[in-house]
C-alpha cells in the first residue's frame, strides 16, 4: 500500500459515516415523494394534450383531478372504486369504452372486434357475465361502404363469439377531418357471477400475481402496423375475449380470486401500479417469469420500450391468494389461448403502491406508470 | 434475442460481481462517471448498482441529448412550430422539455403542427409529400445522431427539396468532458467512456484524458454486462497504477471511428464558435451548426426565431446533475415540485435522463442499501 494508505483508511472511514448520514437523507427525500404520489392526483393542464389519454399519469390526473371530484365527489359512488364496471344495481353492472385507433384493421383485428370485446373484458375481469352491448358509431363523410360494412361484420362476427347480444345502438356521421374514419363506443350491461368478491382494494400480502399470456402483442402490431418504423414481424393483435378465462378463474379459486384486471393502455405496468395503490399494498414483479414472444421483446429491444408498458387487448392480470394460486394457474392454463399463462410475482405489504421488479439480470428496480405513450430513445 | 441476451446473462453478472468486490480495495471509496445517458438509463432498468461493490459509487454525467438543450433553445423551437404554415418535426422526447413559456407539446395542444419522428429521414419524407408546407426538423444529439442528420440533408440538397430545413442543436462530446476535467469541485476516478458516440469519433478522441488529466476511460457498451465489465476495467486500471484508453465495446467501436460518418459530419457542420449548455453554461467549440453549402437549409436563418438566452429556472439544479456534483435526490425541487408528469428540468424527461431514471427505476434500490446498512 502506497503511503497515504492510513490517510485513506481513515478517510473512508469518515466517507462511510457521511454515507450513513447521506442515505438517510435520501431516504427523507423519499418518504416527502411517496406521501405526495398516495395524494389523488391533480389536473392542472391548461389545455388536453396526447398523454392525457394514454393511460399512464397523466390520464389519472385527469380521472382524479377533475372526473371524480366532479361527478363521485365525496367518494361514496361505483365511480370512485375506479373498476373497470361500475355496479348499477345489485349484481349489474355496466360498463363503456370508446375505440378510435389508427390504423382501423391491423394483423389480428380491427376496430369493430375492439370495441366488442374490450367492453365484454372490462365486464369479465369485474366477475360478470356480459349480457348485451350498446354499439354507437361516428362515421367521417366519405368513409367508403366497403370500410364500415366490414367493420360491422367484424362486430357482429366478435359478438357472436362473446355471446352477446347488440341490444341498441345509434349512428352519427360528422363532417369530413372531424373523425378519423370511425370511431366506435360500446356499453356493456353484465351480471356479476355469483363466485365473484374482485375488488382493487383487495389485494393483500403473499396473494399471488397471475398473467394470462404473452403481454405486448395489440400494442405492437398496432405500432408496427401504423408503418412508422419499417419494421416487418409476425406480430398480430391478442384481441378477444376474456370471459372463458376469467370463467375458470372463478371457478378454481371462487372467493381466494382477488381482483382481476385486463392490462390495456399502459399494459402491465399501469395495471399493477393503479392496484397497488388502490389496495396500498406493494408488488413484486420478477421480470424472467413474465411471457413475451421473442418477436415482441425483439421489437421493443429496438424501439427502446418496455414490453411490461405496451397495450394489451386479451391479457388479463389475476391476483389470488396463495393457496388457490397452483389451482387457478393450472385453470388458466387449460382455456385455449391461455396456454402461456404464468405466475409472475407476488403481493407484498413493503413499499406500499409501489411496484418492484427483481431484473432478469440479477438488480432491482422499480416500475412506475409512464407519463404518457411509451417514446422511443433517441439513440 | 441472440447478440444481446447474451449480455443480460444473470450467471456471468455474478461472476463479474465477484470479481469486482475481489477487485476494490475495501478501505477505498471509487466515484466513477457514466458520460452517456443511454448507460445512466441501463444502470436504473436492469438495477446493476445492485451489483457493484458499497464502495463504488456511480455518478452521471452529461451525455443525454435532450438533457444539454437549453430554454432558449426549446423557445426557438416553438416560435418557429408557431410560424403559419410549417410542420414542426422532433424526437419525442424533445416534445416534454419545458421552454421559459410550455412545451412543444403544449405548442401542439395550442393548434401548433407538431409532429414526433423516429428518424430525420421521416422529415424529410413528409416534406417530400407535403411540398406546400414548411418541414422543420428539431436536430438534437452528439455525434451518434449528427451523421443521420447530415446524411438527410445531404439527400434533401441532391433531391433539391427546399421546404425542409433544420434547426441543428449538435453537440460534441469532448468539450463538456473537457469542461467537466477543469471544474474544481469534481473529485472522480474514472469514466465509463460515451459507447454509441464512440462508433462515430472512434476511442481515440478521448486520449487525453488519461494522457492530461490522468483518469482512465472505459469505452462501453450498453447492455448490463458491459456496464459492469467496464467498471471491472476500469478498477483494474486503478488497481495496478495503470491509466489508459481501454474498449470494452470493441465489438462495434474502432479505435478510429466510423470514417464515413465524419466524413459527411464534415461535409454538412461546422463548429459553432460556442454553444449554450443547459446548466453548463456557453462552452467553446462544442455546437455543430449548418455549413455555408447547406445554410439554404438553416432554419435559424430561414425563420425569425427570439435567440433569447433564457436563465435556468432557479430552483432548477441541472447543471449540478449533469456535472455529477449532487445526486438526482439532493436537488431541492427533486420528485415534489419536478416530476417526470411536470418537469422543470430537462433530466427529468428523458429516459435518459439521470433524474427520470433515478425516479422511475431507482426510489427504492436506494432504500434498501440503506435498510442494509
Amino acid at each position: 500500500m502506497s503511503a497515504t494508505g492510513r490517510g485513506e483508511r481513515a478517510g473512508a472511514a469518515r466517507g462511510e459515516r457521511a454515507g450513513v448520514a447521506r442515505a438517510d437523507r435520501e431516504q427523507r427525500v423519499l418518504s416527502i415523494i411517496e406521501t405526495a404520489r398516495a395524494k389523488r392526483a391533480k389536473f392542472r393542464d391548461e389545455r388536453v394534450t396526447m398523454a392525457h389519454g394514454a393511460g399512464g399519469k397523466a390520464t389519472q390526473g385527469l380521472i382524479e383531478g377533475l372526473l371524480l371530484p366532479a361527478l363521485d365527489p365525496d367518494g361514496a359512488g361505483t365511480l370512485a372504486q375506479l373498476a373497470d364496471a361500475g355496479t348499477v344495481d345489485g349484481d349489474l353492472l355496466l360498463t363503456t369504452d370508446a375505440f378510435v385507433v389508427t390504423p382501423l384493421r391491423f394483423p389480428g383485428g380491427s376496430i369493430g372486434e375492439l370495441a366488442v370485446n374490450g367492453t365484454v373484458n372490462d365486464l369479465a375481469v369485474a366477475g360478470a357475465r356480459p349480457l348485451g352491448l350498446s354499439l354507437s358509431l361516428i362515421l367521417e363523410e366519405g368513409l367508403p361502404a366497403d370500410v364500415l360494412r366490414a367493420e360491422v361484420e367484424a362486430i357482429a362476427t366478435a359478438a357472436a363469439a362473446a355471446e352477446v347480444a347488440v341490444v341498441t345502438g345509434d349512428t352519427k356521421v360528422v363532417e369530413r377531418g372531424h373523425a378519423d374514419g370511425m370511431y366506435v363506443t360500446t356499453a356493456g350491461v353484465g351480471r356479476r357471477d355469483p363466485r365473484a368478491r374482485v375488488a382493487p382494494d383487495a389485494l393483500r400480502p403473499g396473494d399471488r400475481v397471475l398473467v394470462s399470456g404473452p403481454v405486448g402483442e395489440h400494442g405492437t402490431a398496432i405500432m408496427l402496423a401504423r408503418g412508422e418504423f419499417d419494421l416487418d414481424a409476425d406480430v398480430t393483435s391478442d384481441t378477444h375475449s376474456l370471459w372463458p378465462a376469467a370463467d375458470a378463474l372463478l371457478g378454481a379459486a371462487g372467493s381466494a380470486l382477488r381482483c382481476m384486471r385486463d392490462a390495456t393502455r399502459g399494459g402491465v405496468a399501469s395495471v399493477l401500479n393503479e392496484l397497488a395503490r388502490a389496495s396500498g399494498v406493494g408488488v413484486s414483479v420478477r421480470e424472467a417469469d413474465v411471457p413475451v414472444r421473442p418477436v415482441v421483446s425483439g421489437a421493443a429491444e429496438i424501439l427502446g420500450i418496455d414490453p411490461l408498458s405496451i397495450a394489451n387487448e386479451g391479457v388479463l392480470l389475476a391476483f389470488v391468494a396463495p393457496g388457490q394460486a397452483d389451482a387457478a394457474l393450472a385453470a388458466l392454463r387449460a382455456v385455449p389461448g391461455h396456454e402461456q399463462a404464468a405466475e409472475i410475482g407476488e403481493v407484498r405489504a413493503e413499499p406500499p403502491g409501489m411496484v418492484l421488479v427483481d431484473t432478469a439480470f440479477g438488480g432491482r428496480r422499480v416500475m412506475d406508470q409512464l407519463v404518457g405513450d411509451p417514446l422511443p430513445r433517441i439513440c | 434475442m441472440r447478440f444481446v441476451d447474451e449480455f443480460r446473462d444473470a450467471e456471468l453478472g455474478r461472476v463479474v460481481a465477484g470479481e469486482l468486490l475481489a477487485t476494490v480495495d475495501p478501505a477505498r471509496h471509487y466515484k466513477l462517471m457514466e458520460v452517456c445517458g443511454g448507460h445512466t438509463h441501463a444502470i436504473y432498468k436492469y438495477g446493476i448498482d445492485d451489483l457493484l461493490p458499497d464502495n463504488v459509487e456511480l455518478v452521471h454525467g452529461p451525455g443525454c441529448p435532450v438533457c444539454v438543450i437549453p430554454m432558449g433553445r426549446v423557445d426557438d423551437g416553438i416560435a418557429i412550430a408557431h410560424e403559419p404554415g410549417v410542420i414542426f418535426t422532433c424526437f419525442g422526447d424533445m416534445l416534454r422539455v419545458p421552454g421559459s413559456h410550455g412545451t412543444l407539446l403544449d405548442a401542439k395542444a395550442q393548434g401548433a403542427d407538431v409532429r414526433m419522428v423516429y428518424s430525420p429521414l421521416d422529415a424529410l419524407r413528409i416534406a417530400r409529400e407535403q411540398p406546400d408546407r414548411q418541414v422543420v426538423f428539431f436536430a438534437i444529439g452528439f455525434e451518434t445522431t449528427a451523421p443521420s442528420t447530415a446524411l438527410t440533408l445531404m439527400r434533401a440538397k441532391a433531391e433539391g427539396i427546399d421546404n425542409f430545413s433544420v434547426v441543428c442543436n449538435h453537440v460534441t462530446i469532448v468539450p463538456p468532458l473537457r469542461a467537466l476535467l477543469e471544474s474544481p469541485d469534481l473529485r472522480l476516478d474514472g469514466f465509463i467512456g460515451p459507447g454509441h458516440v464512440s462508433t462515430v469519433v472512434g476511442a481515440r478522441p478521448f486520449q487525453f484524458i488519461p494522457e492530461r488529466y490522468g483518469k482512465p476511460v472505459v469505452i462501453s457498451g450498453f447492455e448490463p454486462l458491459d456496464v459492469l465489465q467496464s467498471a471491472l476495467m476500469l478498477l483494474r486500471q486503478l488497481r495496478d497504477g495503470r491509466c489508459e484508453v481501454e474498449n470494452q465495446y470493441a465489438r462495434v467501436v474502432p479505435y478510429d471511428g466510423n470514417a464515413a460518418a465524419l466524413r459527411v459530419m464534415g461535409e454538412v457542420f461546422v463548429l459553432r464558435p460556442h454553444f449554450e449548455w443547459r446548466g453548463l453554461g456557453f462552452i467553446s467549440q462544442s455546437g455543430l451548426r449548418l455549413s455555408d453549402a447547406y445554410a439554404d437549409f438553416d432554419a435559424e436563418l430561414r425563420f425569425a426565431t427570439p435567440g433569447v438566452r433564457v436563465a435556468d429556472p432557479k430552483a432548477c439544479q441541472c447543471g449540478e446533475v449533469l456535472k455529477g456534483v449532487i445526486k438526482p435526490w439532493e436537488c431541492k425541487v427533486f420528485g415534489t415540485a419536478c416530476t417526470p408528469e411536470r418537469p422543470i428540468g430537462t433530466c427529468m424527461v428523458s429516459s435518459e435522463g439521470a433524474c427520470a431514471a433515478y425516479y422511475n427505476f431507482g426510489r427504492f434500490a436506494r432504500r434498501r442499501e440503506r435498510e442494509a446498512v
